[in-house]
């Protein structure tokens, strides 16, 4: 809510973000370049690229949250100006990828900093990350959906199953 | 005259970048559509799934989770959060129950809610261990009718996981 408020209020022309590798495998650093591009035009949103975190309104991870980067990730995301918002981009950066339980991995970037707005995909589409920066600027709306399906046939209609308590929840 | 050159070529180069005309997609505000091929958020068919658990085997970010609640019930739970969207679970599918749908507008603020899914699937129980068990072939899946089989044949005996033994004579061989 009060998040929402800070984008909507405080951040309503340009979101200047700074790019953050914190141990990606590349790809959603060039979808992230891609983005920019005049085919996508990012800057229709005041979406900038800025070269030092001091400038920026928004910083974007990309990649799983390595042993080594978790630091300097910390340390660039202290060095943002309040209301600062955070994009994690990619699978990786969401929950770990395929590197969740590695050792030198601590896990999705959530498990480091704050992340306000997730973007999966390996690597995710240039209209994908669009549409998860106007999702924070309130220009459209989310999509995804929890699914839960239960077989044909079956005794337990979907309706008896506990609303409040998914069994997916539990792992990890 | 080299003035003349360089006014020239720049000249060229704005004719050439008005060539194209507009590139710009008009994306957030209008729909696109991913191109041929595209593989998006794996879903599973329910009606389809026999459960054998092959997906789960494949997957090589182990977001999918095999939970047998019951003894006739066994749940497909998906993390889309860390997906990687290779397609191997739809690829390893004996029963194509997986498909890549083309949904790529998976942002969200919170994927432990959103990035999930949860199939549930009626399973047929073994009679020695009281696992869920698959029935070789859509005849006996028929057959599936309470909480026990009673039934117990050398197909049965081969796939079952408590290593139970196929026990009248003619099933044997």
């Amino acid at each position: 809510m009060i998040r929402d408020w800070l984008i909507k209020k405080i951040l309503p022309r340009a979101l200047w973000i700074y790019h953050v590798n914190c141990g990606a495998c590349n790809g959603c650093d060039i979808e992230v370049l891609d983005t920019l591009t005049p085919y996508y035009d990012a800057e229709r949103f005041g979406i900038r690229l800025v070269g030092s975190p001091r400038h920026a309104d928004a910083l974007v991870l990309c990649g799983p949250m390595t042993r080594q980067t978790a630091p300097a990730v910390r340390r660039a995301y202290e060095a943002v100006p309040d209301p600062k918002v955070v994009f994690a981009i990619g699978s990786c950066a969401t929950g770990g990828g395929m590197w969740h339980d590695t050792y030198n991995v601590l896990g999705g970037a959530d498990q480091v900093l704050p992340v306000d707005f997730y973007v999966p995909g390996c690597p995710p589409r240039p209209e994908a990350i669009l549409h998860g920066v106007a999702t924070a600027l309130g220009l459209t709306t989310k999509e995804v959906k929890a699914m839960r399906a239960i077989q044909e046939g079956s005794d337990v209609e979907i309706e008896d199953l506990p609303e409040e308590q998914w069994l997916v929840q539990e792992q990890d | 005259m080299g003035v003349l050159k360089t006014l020239w070529s720049k000249l060229k180069q704005a004719i050439l970048a008005l060539k194209p005309g507009r590139v710009t997609l008009g994306y957030p505000f209008t729909p696109r559509e991913p191109e041929e091929g595209f593989r998006g958020l794996p879903r599973v068919d329910v009606n389809r799934c026999i459960g054998c658990g092959g997906c789960a085997e494949v997957c090589p970010a182990r977001c999918i989770r095999v939970v047998d609640t019951d003894q006739t019930t066994r749940v497909l739970c998906f993390l889309h959060e860390r997906c990687t969207f290779c397609g191997r679970c739809a690829e390893v599918c004996p029963v194509n129950a997986i498909e890549m749908t083309k949904e790529f507008e998976l942002s969200t603020d919170d994927p432990h809610e959103d990035l999930v899914g949860e199939y549930h699937i009626w399973m047929g129980p073994c009679e020695r261990c009281g696992r869920c068990f698959e029935a070789p072939s859509a005849l006996d899946r028929l057959k599936r009718t309470g909480m026990r089989c009673d039934e117990i044949d050398a197909k049965c005996a081969i796939a079952c996981p408590a290593g139970v033994e196929a026990d009248s004579e003619e099933t044997k061989s």
